[in-house]
Protein backbone atom coordinates (compact mmCIF):
# COMPACT_ATOMS: atom_id res chain seq x y z
CA UNK A 1 0.00 0.00 0.00
CA UNK A 2 1.54 3.54 -0.94
CA UNK A 3 1.41 5.38 2.04
CA UNK A 4 -0.85 8.68 1.67
CA UNK A 5 1.11 12.17 2.19
CA UNK A 6 0.09 13.66 5.56
CA UNK A 7 -2.79 15.74 5.76
CA UNK A 8 -2.33 19.36 7.14
CA UNK A 9 -5.37 20.77 8.28
CA UNK A 10 -6.26 24.11 6.74
CA UNK A 11 -6.04 26.70 9.42
CA UNK A 12 -9.59 27.03 10.64
CA UNK A 13 -9.71 31.28 10.37
CA UNK A 14 -13.05 32.13 9.52
CA UNK A 15 -14.86 28.50 9.22
CA UNK A 16 -14.92 27.71 13.20
CA UNK A 17 -18.49 26.90 13.50
CA UNK A 18 -18.46 24.13 11.07
CA UNK A 19 -16.57 21.47 9.52
CA UNK A 20 -14.71 21.02 6.23
CA UNK A 21 -14.70 17.69 4.30
CA UNK A 22 -12.08 16.57 2.75
CA UNK A 23 -12.47 14.97 -0.75
CA UNK A 24 -10.28 12.95 -2.52
CA UNK A 25 -10.37 13.10 -6.37
CA UNK A 26 -8.30 10.47 -8.09
CA UNK A 27 -6.65 8.85 -8.93
CA UNK A 28 -9.00 6.80 -10.39
CA UNK A 29 -11.28 9.57 -10.94
CA UNK A 30 -12.64 9.85 -14.68
CA UNK A 31 -12.16 14.12 -14.55
CA UNK A 32 -8.27 13.29 -13.67
CA UNK A 33 -6.93 12.54 -16.58
CA UNK A 34 -4.94 9.44 -15.68
CA UNK A 35 -4.01 8.45 -12.36
CA UNK A 36 -3.69 11.66 -10.46
CA UNK A 37 -4.97 12.97 -7.11
CA UNK A 38 -6.16 16.36 -6.11
CA UNK A 39 -6.79 16.43 -2.33
CA UNK A 40 -9.29 19.22 -1.95
CA UNK A 41 -10.80 20.44 0.93
CA UNK A 42 -14.07 21.76 0.49
CA UNK A 43 -16.39 24.55 2.80
CA UNK A 44 -20.06 22.93 1.64
CA UNK A 45 -19.38 23.30 -1.76
CA UNK A 46 -16.16 25.77 -1.69
CA UNK A 47 -12.73 24.94 -2.16
CA UNK A 48 -10.99 26.27 0.28
CA UNK A 49 -7.45 24.20 -0.49
CA UNK A 50 -6.34 21.88 -2.92
CA UNK A 51 -3.25 19.58 -2.53
CA UNK A 52 -2.15 17.51 -5.98
CA UNK A 53 -0.60 14.20 -5.41
CA UNK A 54 1.67 12.68 -8.08
CA UNK A 55 3.49 9.58 -8.70
CA UNK A 56 1.54 7.27 -9.58
CA UNK A 57 3.20 6.57 -13.06
CA UNK A 58 6.26 7.24 -12.12
CA UNK A 59 9.20 4.86 -13.67
CA UNK A 60 12.36 6.98 -13.53
CA UNK A 61 12.59 7.31 -17.18
CA UNK A 62 15.41 9.82 -16.40
CA UNK A 63 17.14 7.19 -14.86
CA UNK A 64 16.53 4.76 -17.68
CA UNK A 65 17.73 7.21 -20.18
CA UNK A 66 21.22 7.23 -18.25
CA UNK A 67 21.97 3.99 -18.45
CA UNK A 68 20.77 3.64 -22.25
CA UNK A 69 22.67 5.10 -25.60
CA UNK A 70 21.25 8.43 -26.77
CA UNK A 71 19.35 6.60 -29.52
CA UNK A 72 17.67 4.40 -27.82
CA UNK A 73 15.74 6.96 -25.35
CA UNK A 74 13.88 8.07 -28.74
CA UNK A 75 11.68 5.67 -28.64
CA UNK A 76 10.80 6.51 -24.72
CA UNK A 77 10.66 9.63 -25.22
CA UNK A 78 7.43 8.63 -27.20
CA UNK A 79 5.97 7.93 -24.35
CA UNK A 80 6.38 10.90 -21.92
CA UNK A 81 2.95 12.63 -23.98
CA UNK A 82 1.88 9.43 -25.46
CA UNK A 83 -0.44 11.93 -27.17
CA UNK A 84 2.10 13.99 -28.89
CA UNK A 85 4.80 11.67 -29.47
CA UNK A 86 6.36 13.52 -32.98
CA UNK A 87 6.99 16.86 -30.88
CA UNK A 88 8.48 15.00 -27.64
CA UNK A 89 10.62 13.35 -30.38
CA UNK A 90 11.27 16.77 -31.47
CA UNK A 91 12.32 17.90 -28.18
CA UNK A 92 14.75 15.87 -27.64
CA UNK A 93 16.76 15.39 -31.25
CA UNK A 94 16.56 18.82 -30.76
CA UNK A 95 18.85 18.96 -27.66
CA UNK A 96 21.15 16.39 -28.54
CA UNK A 97 21.74 18.34 -31.99
CA UNK A 98 22.90 21.68 -29.98
CA UNK A 99 24.65 19.25 -27.65
CA UNK A 100 26.56 17.26 -30.84
CA UNK A 101 26.57 20.59 -33.24
CA UNK A 102 24.44 19.03 -36.00
CA UNK A 103 22.80 20.15 -38.74
CA UNK A 104 19.04 19.32 -40.29
CA UNK A 105 18.60 19.34 -44.41
CA UNK A 106 15.77 21.27 -45.23
CA UNK A 107 13.39 18.96 -46.29
CA UNK A 108 13.64 17.33 -42.70
CA UNK A 109 12.84 20.43 -41.03
CA UNK A 110 9.37 20.82 -43.23
CA UNK A 111 8.70 17.65 -42.42
CA UNK A 112 9.22 18.35 -38.43
CA UNK A 113 6.83 21.43 -39.26
CA UNK A 114 4.66 19.09 -40.61
CA UNK A 115 4.33 16.42 -38.65
CA UNK A 116 4.66 19.11 -35.24
CA UNK A 117 1.42 21.13 -36.31
CA UNK A 118 -0.18 18.67 -36.89
CA UNK A 119 0.33 17.11 -33.80
CA UNK A 120 -0.85 20.18 -32.16
CA UNK A 121 -4.30 20.17 -34.32
CA UNK A 122 -5.04 17.10 -33.04
CA UNK A 123 -3.98 17.87 -28.97
CA UNK A 124 -6.34 20.70 -29.05
CA UNK A 125 -8.75 19.57 -30.71
CA UNK A 126 -9.06 16.34 -27.97
CA UNK A 127 -8.50 18.77 -25.07
CA UNK A 128 -11.27 20.72 -26.08
CA UNK A 129 -13.26 17.85 -26.89
CA UNK A 130 -12.23 16.34 -23.56
CA UNK A 131 -12.54 19.69 -22.09
CA UNK A 132 -16.41 19.81 -23.21
CA UNK A 133 -16.74 16.22 -21.82
CA UNK A 134 -15.96 17.51 -18.15
CA UNK A 135 -18.28 20.12 -18.58
CA UNK A 136 -21.65 17.72 -19.03
CA UNK A 137 -21.26 17.36 -23.33
CA UNK A 138 -21.13 13.74 -22.73
CA UNK A 139 -19.52 12.10 -26.13
CA UNK A 140 -20.69 14.27 -29.51
CA UNK A 141 -17.72 16.94 -29.59
CA UNK A 142 -15.01 14.60 -28.22
CA UNK A 143 -15.62 11.77 -30.82
CA UNK A 144 -15.87 14.42 -33.58
CA UNK A 145 -12.68 15.52 -32.33
CA UNK A 146 -11.78 11.92 -32.09
CA UNK A 147 -12.71 11.54 -35.72
CA UNK A 148 -10.31 14.34 -37.54
CA UNK A 149 -7.58 13.13 -34.72
CA UNK A 150 -8.24 9.37 -36.54
CA UNK A 151 -7.30 10.62 -40.20
CA UNK A 152 -3.97 12.71 -38.77
CA UNK A 153 -3.05 9.00 -36.88
CA UNK A 154 -3.96 7.21 -40.24
CA UNK A 155 -0.83 10.30 -41.88
CA UNK A 156 1.59 8.96 -39.00
CA UNK A 157 1.09 5.32 -39.51
CA UNK A 158 2.11 5.97 -42.98
CA UNK A 159 4.51 8.03 -42.90
CA UNK A 160 6.22 5.88 -39.35
CA UNK A 161 4.73 2.44 -39.44
CA UNK A 162 2.80 3.61 -35.87
CA UNK A 163 0.12 5.40 -34.70
CA UNK A 164 1.14 6.69 -31.90
CA UNK A 165 4.32 5.95 -30.72
CA UNK A 166 5.93 6.87 -33.97
CA UNK A 167 10.00 6.73 -32.91
CA UNK A 168 10.30 8.99 -36.24
CA UNK A 169 12.92 11.62 -35.74
CA UNK A 170 16.43 11.25 -35.58
CA UNK A 171 19.52 12.98 -34.55
CA UNK A 172 20.18 15.05 -37.94
CA UNK A 173 16.45 14.74 -39.65
CA UNK A 174 13.89 11.82 -39.76
CA UNK A 175 14.08 8.03 -40.34
CA UNK A 176 12.62 7.92 -43.36
CA UNK A 177 10.92 9.69 -46.59
CA UNK A 178 7.51 10.88 -47.30
CA UNK A 179 5.89 7.96 -48.97
CA UNK A 180 4.26 8.77 -52.51
CA UNK A 181 0.91 10.80 -51.96
CA UNK A 182 1.68 11.32 -48.54
CA UNK A 183 1.52 15.47 -49.10
CA UNK A 184 -1.71 15.00 -51.22
CA UNK A 185 -3.17 13.50 -48.20
CA UNK A 186 -1.62 16.16 -45.47
CA UNK A 187 -3.45 18.59 -47.88
CA UNK A 188 -7.24 16.98 -48.08
CA UNK A 189 -6.67 16.66 -43.90
CA UNK A 190 -5.95 20.26 -43.64
CA UNK A 191 -8.82 21.07 -45.64
CA UNK A 192 -11.35 19.03 -43.80
CA UNK A 193 -9.57 20.15 -40.73
CA UNK A 194 -11.23 23.86 -41.29
CA UNK A 195 -14.48 22.89 -42.17
CA UNK A 196 -14.40 20.60 -38.72
CA UNK A 197 -13.43 23.49 -37.12
CA UNK A 198 -15.92 25.97 -38.32
CA UNK A 199 -18.34 23.05 -37.55
CA UNK A 200 -17.31 22.32 -33.89
CA UNK A 201 -17.39 26.24 -32.81
CA UNK A 202 -20.79 26.94 -34.96
CA UNK A 203 -22.14 23.99 -32.33
CA UNK A 204 -20.20 24.56 -29.54
CA UNK A 205 -17.81 28.24 -28.91
CA UNK A 206 -21.20 30.28 -28.58
CA UNK A 207 -23.32 28.04 -26.65
CA UNK A 208 -24.48 29.45 -23.48
CA UNK A 209 -23.52 26.48 -21.16
CA UNK A 210 -19.99 26.59 -22.36
CA UNK A 211 -20.09 30.38 -21.24
CA UNK A 212 -21.75 30.08 -18.81
CA UNK A 213 -19.77 27.28 -16.86
CA UNK A 214 -16.10 28.89 -18.45
CA UNK A 215 -16.35 32.58 -18.56
CA UNK A 216 -14.72 33.99 -14.99
CA UNK A 217 -14.16 30.46 -13.87
CA UNK A 218 -10.27 29.78 -13.03
CA UNK A 219 -8.76 32.91 -13.61
CA UNK A 220 -5.01 33.00 -14.03
CA UNK A 221 -3.63 36.42 -13.30
CA UNK A 222 -1.14 37.30 -15.69
CA UNK A 223 2.30 38.16 -13.26
CA UNK A 224 1.18 34.82 -11.85
CA UNK A 225 1.46 33.21 -14.74
CA UNK A 226 4.72 34.62 -15.83
CA UNK A 227 6.30 33.94 -12.10
CA UNK A 228 5.15 30.02 -11.90
CA UNK A 229 6.62 28.99 -15.17
CA UNK A 230 3.03 28.60 -16.92
CA UNK A 231 4.22 28.04 -20.88
CA UNK A 232 1.46 27.05 -23.90
CA UNK A 233 -2.05 27.89 -24.52
CA UNK A 234 -2.38 28.91 -20.82
CA UNK A 235 0.08 31.17 -20.79
CA UNK A 236 -1.19 33.22 -23.95
CA UNK A 237 -4.63 32.77 -22.58
CA UNK A 238 -3.35 35.00 -19.60
CA UNK A 239 -2.08 37.61 -22.28
CA UNK A 240 1.34 37.33 -22.43
CA UNK A 241 2.77 37.13 -25.73
CA UNK A 242 5.37 34.53 -25.57
CA UNK A 243 5.56 31.80 -28.32
CA UNK A 244 8.99 29.37 -28.35
CA UNK A 245 8.20 29.42 -32.14
CA UNK A 246 8.59 33.04 -32.44
CA UNK A 247 11.43 33.38 -29.45
CA UNK A 248 13.51 30.72 -30.50
CA UNK A 249 12.69 30.56 -34.12
CA UNK A 250 13.91 26.94 -33.74
CA UNK A 251 13.73 25.09 -36.45
CA UNK A 252 12.53 27.06 -39.37
CA UNK A 253 9.74 28.81 -38.08
CA UNK A 254 11.36 32.20 -39.73
CA UNK A 255 9.74 31.21 -42.75
CA UNK A 256 5.67 31.09 -41.75
CA UNK A 257 3.76 33.61 -41.41
CA UNK A 258 1.37 33.10 -38.30
CA UNK A 259 -0.34 34.63 -35.46
CA UNK A 260 -0.12 33.92 -32.10
CA UNK A 261 -3.33 34.36 -30.62
CA UNK A 262 -3.88 36.10 -27.02
CA UNK A 263 -6.54 35.91 -24.46
CA UNK A 264 -7.55 38.73 -22.65
CA UNK A 265 -8.85 37.50 -18.91
CA UNK A 266 -6.80 34.04 -18.52
CA UNK A 267 -10.11 32.21 -17.42
CA UNK A 268 -11.31 28.82 -18.80
CA UNK A 269 -13.09 30.00 -21.53
CA UNK A 270 -10.19 31.73 -22.80
CA UNK A 271 -7.64 28.70 -22.69
CA UNK A 272 -10.02 26.98 -24.53
CA UNK A 273 -10.91 29.73 -27.18
CA UNK A 274 -6.72 30.53 -27.59
CA UNK A 275 -6.89 26.53 -28.76
CA UNK A 276 -9.55 26.73 -31.19
CA UNK A 277 -7.66 30.37 -32.98
CA UNK A 278 -4.18 28.02 -32.66
CA UNK A 279 -5.60 25.27 -34.34
CA UNK A 280 -6.66 27.69 -37.00
CA UNK A 281 -2.84 29.51 -37.47
CA UNK A 282 -1.77 25.63 -37.43
CA UNK A 283 -3.65 25.25 -40.48
CA UNK A 284 -2.22 28.49 -41.85
CA UNK A 285 1.65 26.88 -41.28
CA UNK A 286 0.63 23.33 -42.51
CA UNK A 287 -0.72 24.92 -45.71
CA UNK A 288 2.73 27.06 -46.23
CA UNK A 289 4.42 23.67 -45.77
CA UNK A 290 2.61 21.23 -48.24
CA UNK A 291 3.00 23.87 -50.55
CA UNK A 292 7.17 24.78 -49.97
CA UNK A 293 8.56 21.64 -48.84
CA UNK A 294 11.64 21.08 -51.03
CA UNK A 295 13.15 17.52 -52.34
CA UNK A 296 16.40 16.41 -51.09
CA UNK A 297 18.19 14.36 -48.28
CA UNK A 298 16.23 14.50 -44.99
CA UNK A 299 18.95 12.75 -43.07
CA UNK A 300 22.46 14.66 -42.53
CA UNK A 301 25.66 12.59 -43.61
CA UNK A 302 27.60 13.96 -40.55
CA UNK A 303 24.62 12.93 -38.70
CA UNK A 304 25.80 9.80 -35.95
CA UNK A 305 23.08 7.74 -35.08
CA UNK A 306 24.94 4.31 -33.24
CA UNK A 307 27.41 5.21 -30.71
CA UNK A 308 27.21 8.58 -30.26
CA UNK A 309 29.58 9.90 -27.71
CA UNK A 310 28.98 13.81 -27.49
CA UNK A 311 32.23 15.53 -26.75
CA UNK A 312 31.44 16.97 -22.71
CA UNK A 313 29.56 19.20 -22.43
CA UNK A 314 26.07 20.46 -21.69
CA UNK A 315 22.98 21.63 -23.41
CA UNK A 316 18.98 22.81 -23.75
CA UNK A 317 17.01 22.74 -26.32
CA UNK A 318 13.55 23.37 -25.77
CA UNK A 319 10.21 23.69 -28.26
CA UNK A 320 6.42 25.17 -28.14
CA UNK A 321 4.96 21.67 -27.74
CA UNK A 322 1.30 21.35 -27.73
CA UNK A 323 1.37 21.72 -24.22
CA UNK A 324 4.02 24.63 -23.24
CA UNK A 325 7.61 24.30 -22.86
CA UNK A 326 8.78 20.94 -23.81
CA UNK A 327 12.82 21.18 -22.94
CA UNK A 328 15.64 18.58 -22.72
CA UNK A 329 18.75 19.08 -20.98
CA UNK A 330 21.82 16.85 -21.46
CA UNK A 331 25.41 16.56 -20.07
CA UNK A 332 27.79 14.56 -21.82
CA UNK A 333 31.15 13.04 -20.22
CA UNK A 334 31.95 12.01 -23.13
CA UNK A 335 30.54 8.14 -22.96
CA UNK A 336 27.87 6.71 -24.72
CA UNK A 337 25.31 7.44 -22.35
CA UNK A 338 24.56 11.24 -21.30
CA UNK A 339 25.57 11.65 -17.72
CA UNK A 340 22.27 13.49 -17.02
CA UNK A 341 19.39 13.25 -18.77
CA UNK A 342 16.67 16.04 -17.99
CA UNK A 343 12.96 16.30 -19.45
CA UNK A 344 11.56 19.90 -18.48
CA UNK A 345 7.36 18.27 -18.99
CA UNK A 346 5.35 21.27 -19.33
CA UNK A 347 2.25 19.68 -17.91
CA UNK A 348 4.06 19.10 -14.72
CA UNK A 349 5.30 22.53 -14.21
CA UNK A 350 1.84 24.23 -15.10
CA UNK A 351 -0.01 22.36 -12.66
CA UNK A 352 2.09 25.06 -9.88
CA UNK A 353 -0.68 26.88 -10.41
CA UNK A 354 -3.76 24.50 -9.97
CA UNK A 355 -4.54 25.77 -6.28
CA UNK A 356 -4.12 29.40 -7.48
CA UNK A 357 -6.66 28.79 -9.92
CA UNK A 358 -9.27 26.43 -8.36
CA UNK A 359 -9.61 28.76 -5.12
CA UNK A 360 -13.57 29.70 -4.10
CA UNK A 361 -14.55 27.35 -7.01
CA UNK A 362 -17.17 24.88 -6.34
CA UNK A 363 -16.20 21.05 -7.09
CA UNK A 364 -17.39 21.24 -10.54
CA UNK A 365 -15.26 23.43 -11.74
CA UNK A 366 -12.51 21.96 -10.29
CA UNK A 367 -12.78 19.16 -12.79
CA UNK A 368 -12.66 22.07 -15.70
CA UNK A 369 -10.00 23.98 -14.84
CA UNK A 370 -7.65 20.83 -14.64
CA UNK A 371 -9.50 20.08 -18.26
CA UNK A 372 -8.38 23.35 -19.05
CA UNK A 373 -4.78 23.26 -17.75
CA UNK A 374 -4.25 19.59 -20.28
CA UNK A 375 -1.82 17.51 -18.37
CA UNK A 376 -0.82 13.71 -19.38
CA UNK A 377 0.01 12.46 -16.39
CA UNK A 378 2.73 9.99 -18.53
CA UNK A 379 4.74 13.08 -18.82
CA UNK A 380 4.10 14.52 -15.68
CA UNK A 381 5.33 11.60 -13.41
CA UNK A 382 7.89 10.45 -16.11
CA UNK B 1 20.57 39.28 -25.27
CA UNK B 2 23.35 40.63 -23.16
CA UNK B 3 26.54 38.04 -23.22
CA UNK B 4 27.35 36.07 -19.92
CA UNK B 5 30.71 38.72 -19.32
CA UNK B 6 28.08 41.74 -19.50
CA UNK B 7 25.59 40.09 -16.98
CA UNK B 8 28.10 38.99 -14.79
CA UNK B 9 29.51 42.96 -14.64
CA UNK B 10 25.97 44.02 -14.06
CA UNK B 11 25.69 41.84 -10.62
CA UNK B 12 29.24 42.14 -9.72
CA UNK B 13 28.40 45.81 -10.27
CA UNK B 14 25.64 45.25 -7.46
CA UNK B 15 27.19 43.04 -5.07
CA UNK B 16 30.97 43.56 -4.81
CA UNK B 17 32.67 40.98 -3.74
CA UNK B 18 29.83 38.11 -4.47
CA UNK B 19 32.05 35.09 -5.87
CA UNK B 20 30.54 34.59 -9.64
CA UNK B 21 32.22 31.73 -11.00
CA UNK B 22 31.85 31.16 -15.17
CA UNK B 23 31.62 27.07 -15.53
CA UNK B 24 32.75 26.59 -19.02
CA UNK B 25 30.37 24.39 -21.63
CA UNK B 26 32.87 22.13 -24.35
CA UNK B 27 29.96 21.81 -26.20
CA UNK B 28 28.88 23.57 -29.65
CA UNK B 29 25.73 24.87 -28.05
CA UNK B 30 27.24 27.87 -26.46
CA UNK B 31 25.73 27.48 -23.01
CA UNK B 32 28.15 28.55 -20.15
CA UNK B 33 26.83 28.25 -16.65
CA UNK B 34 27.14 31.01 -14.05
CA UNK B 35 28.35 28.92 -10.44
CA UNK B 36 26.67 30.92 -7.65
CA UNK B 37 27.66 31.31 -3.81
CA UNK B 38 24.80 29.22 -1.86
CA UNK B 39 24.74 32.31 1.05
CA UNK B 40 24.39 35.07 -1.34
CA UNK B 41 22.17 33.25 -4.47
CA UNK B 42 18.53 34.40 -2.74
CA UNK B 43 19.26 38.25 -3.51
CA UNK B 44 21.10 37.72 -6.78
CA UNK B 45 18.87 35.61 -7.93
CA UNK B 46 16.10 38.65 -6.83
CA UNK B 47 18.33 41.08 -8.97
CA UNK B 48 18.62 38.78 -12.41
CA UNK B 49 14.72 38.74 -11.73
CA UNK B 50 14.45 42.75 -11.82
CA UNK B 51 16.72 44.23 -12.91
CA UNK B 52 15.17 46.42 -15.70
CA UNK B 53 18.31 44.84 -18.22
CA UNK B 54 18.13 41.49 -17.52
CA UNK B 55 14.65 40.88 -16.39
CA UNK B 56 14.70 36.88 -16.09
CA UNK B 57 11.58 36.91 -14.99
CA UNK B 58 10.72 32.93 -15.88
CA UNK B 59 13.12 30.27 -14.48
CA UNK B 60 12.16 27.35 -16.80
CA UNK B 61 13.99 24.55 -16.01
CA UNK B 62 15.08 23.50 -12.38
CA UNK B 63 17.15 20.27 -11.80
CA UNK B 64 19.77 18.66 -10.25
CA UNK B 65 22.34 16.73 -10.98
CA UNK B 66 25.20 14.51 -8.96
CA UNK B 67 28.72 14.15 -9.41
CA UNK B 68 30.20 11.85 -6.88
CA UNK B 69 34.02 12.29 -5.96
CA UNK B 70 35.86 11.54 -9.39
CA UNK B 71 39.39 11.10 -9.54
CA UNK B 72 40.82 12.51 -13.30
CA UNK B 73 44.63 11.58 -14.72
CA UNK B 74 46.70 14.34 -15.61
CA UNK B 75 50.24 14.80 -17.43
CA UNK B 76 52.03 17.20 -14.86
CA UNK B 77 55.61 17.90 -15.60
CA UNK B 78 58.07 17.07 -12.76
CA UNK B 79 61.71 17.07 -12.43
CA UNK B 80 63.60 14.52 -11.22
CA UNK B 81 67.27 12.84 -11.07
CA UNK B 82 67.05 9.77 -13.01
CA UNK B 83 70.30 7.94 -13.29
CA UNK B 84 72.34 10.58 -11.81
CA UNK B 85 70.73 13.60 -14.21
CA UNK B 86 68.05 16.16 -12.81
CA UNK B 87 65.53 16.12 -15.63
CA UNK B 88 62.07 17.53 -16.50
CA UNK B 89 59.87 14.67 -17.03
CA UNK B 90 56.24 14.13 -17.72
CA UNK B 91 54.02 11.64 -15.29
CA UNK B 92 50.38 10.73 -15.20
CA UNK B 93 49.32 12.44 -11.63
CA UNK B 94 45.98 11.82 -10.27
CA UNK B 95 43.74 14.49 -8.85
CA UNK B 96 40.88 14.15 -6.58
CA UNK B 97 37.67 16.18 -7.79
CA UNK B 98 35.27 16.08 -4.35
CA UNK B 99 31.75 14.87 -4.79
CA UNK B 100 28.80 17.51 -4.81
CA UNK B 101 25.34 17.89 -6.11
CA UNK B 102 24.38 20.59 -7.90
CA UNK B 103 20.97 22.82 -8.41
CA UNK B 104 21.16 24.06 -12.31
CA UNK B 105 18.57 26.66 -12.62
CA UNK B 106 17.54 27.69 -16.83
CA UNK B 107 16.30 31.38 -16.99
CA UNK B 108 14.80 33.05 -19.58
CA UNK B 109 13.20 37.06 -19.85
CA UNK B 110 9.56 36.66 -21.04
CA UNK B 111 9.55 40.30 -21.08
CA UNK B 112 12.67 41.05 -23.36
CA UNK B 113 12.54 37.67 -24.85
CA UNK B 114 16.13 36.35 -23.97
CA UNK B 115 17.82 33.35 -22.62
CA UNK B 116 19.13 31.05 -21.37
CA UNK B 117 21.03 31.88 -18.46
CA UNK B 118 22.14 28.81 -16.54
CA UNK B 119 22.84 29.43 -13.10
CA UNK B 120 24.04 26.66 -10.58
CA UNK B 121 24.05 26.61 -6.78
CA UNK B 122 26.95 23.71 -5.40
CA UNK B 123 26.19 21.57 -2.39
CA UNK B 124 29.46 21.38 0.34
CA UNK B 125 29.57 17.23 -0.39
CA UNK B 126 27.21 14.57 -1.16
CA UNK B 127 26.21 13.42 2.56
CA UNK B 128 26.12 15.88 5.02
CA UNK B 129 26.29 19.35 3.87
CA UNK B 130 23.57 19.21 1.45
CA UNK B 131 21.39 22.52 2.26
CA UNK B 132 20.98 25.01 -0.69
CA UNK B 133 18.57 28.02 -0.87
CA UNK B 134 15.31 27.73 -2.10
CA UNK B 135 14.32 29.80 -5.39
CA UNK B 136 10.72 29.38 -5.23
CA UNK B 137 10.40 32.50 -3.08
CA UNK B 138 11.64 34.33 -6.12
CA UNK B 139 10.13 31.83 -9.31
CA UNK B 140 7.01 30.45 -8.41
CA UNK B 141 7.89 28.14 -11.08
CA UNK B 142 10.89 26.08 -8.92
CA UNK B 143 7.95 24.72 -6.61
CA UNK B 144 7.67 21.32 -7.78
CA UNK B 145 10.96 21.33 -9.49
CA UNK B 146 12.61 21.53 -6.61
CA UNK B 147 10.51 19.00 -4.11
CA UNK B 148 11.28 16.57 -7.49
CA UNK B 149 15.30 17.76 -6.73
CA UNK B 150 14.80 16.81 -2.67
CA UNK B 151 12.99 13.87 -3.71
CA UNK B 152 15.63 11.95 -6.73
CA UNK B 153 18.70 13.77 -4.97
CA UNK B 154 18.35 14.61 -1.80
CA UNK B 155 19.41 18.42 -1.86
CA UNK B 156 17.62 20.49 0.76
CA UNK B 157 16.66 23.36 0.25
CA UNK B 158 16.07 26.16 2.77
CA UNK B 159 12.91 28.46 2.46
CA UNK B 160 10.86 26.27 0.69
CA UNK B 161 7.06 26.62 1.38
CA UNK B 162 6.48 22.79 1.05
CA UNK B 163 9.73 20.15 0.97
CA UNK B 164 7.71 16.87 0.69
CA UNK B 165 8.47 14.07 -1.87
CA UNK B 166 6.85 14.42 -4.85
CA UNK B 167 7.37 11.35 -7.39
CA UNK B 168 8.84 8.71 -4.84
CA UNK B 169 5.85 7.95 -1.60
CA UNK B 170 7.08 9.85 2.16
CA UNK B 171 8.36 6.44 3.78
CA UNK B 172 10.93 5.70 0.28
CA UNK B 173 14.07 6.38 2.56
CA UNK B 174 16.95 6.64 -0.62
CA UNK B 175 17.14 9.05 -3.56
CA UNK B 176 16.44 7.03 -7.20
CA UNK B 177 18.69 9.72 -9.38
CA UNK B 178 22.14 9.61 -7.69
CA UNK B 179 24.71 7.69 -9.77
CA UNK B 180 25.53 4.84 -6.34
CA UNK B 181 21.47 4.21 -5.67
CA UNK B 182 21.02 0.55 -6.33
CA UNK B 183 18.04 -0.27 -6.96
CA UNK B 184 15.99 -2.47 -4.88
CA UNK B 185 14.92 -5.70 -5.76
CA UNK B 186 11.81 -5.52 -7.12
CA UNK B 187 10.39 -8.64 -5.90
CA UNK B 188 11.56 -7.40 -2.00
CA UNK B 189 10.54 -3.94 -2.32
CA UNK B 190 7.85 -3.10 0.37
CA UNK B 191 6.64 0.14 -0.04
Amino acid sequence: MIAAPEFQAPSRGGFADHDLMEVAMGPHHPSTHGVFRMNVVLDGETVVKLTPVFGYLHRNHEKIAEKNSYLASIPYTDRLDYICSMTNNWAYVLSVEKLVGLGVPERAEYIRVLVGELTRLFNHACLAGFLLQDMGALGTPLMYAFREREKILDLFEALSGSRMMCNYMRFGGCRCDLPDGWLEEAGKVVAGFDSFLDEFEALLSENEILRARSQGVGVLPRELAVNAGVTGPGLRASGVNYDIRKVDQYGIYNRFKFRVPLGARGDVFDRYMVRILEMRESLAILRQAVRDIPAGAILDPKAKLRNLRPKPGEAYGRIEAPKGELGFYLISDGGPAPWRYRIRPPSFVNLTVLEDMCLGHTIADVVIILGSVDIVLGEVDR
Amino acid sequence: MPTLEQIIARVAAAFPGARLEVVPNGSPSNQPSLLLEPGRAVEIAKFLRDDPELRFDYASNVTGVDWPERTVKERVKVRRVIEGVEKETEELAERKIPGCLEAVYHLYSMALGHGPLVIRLRTGNRADRVVLPSLTPVWRSCEFQEREIFDLFGIQFEGHPDLRRILMWDNFADHPMRKDYVAADAQEATP
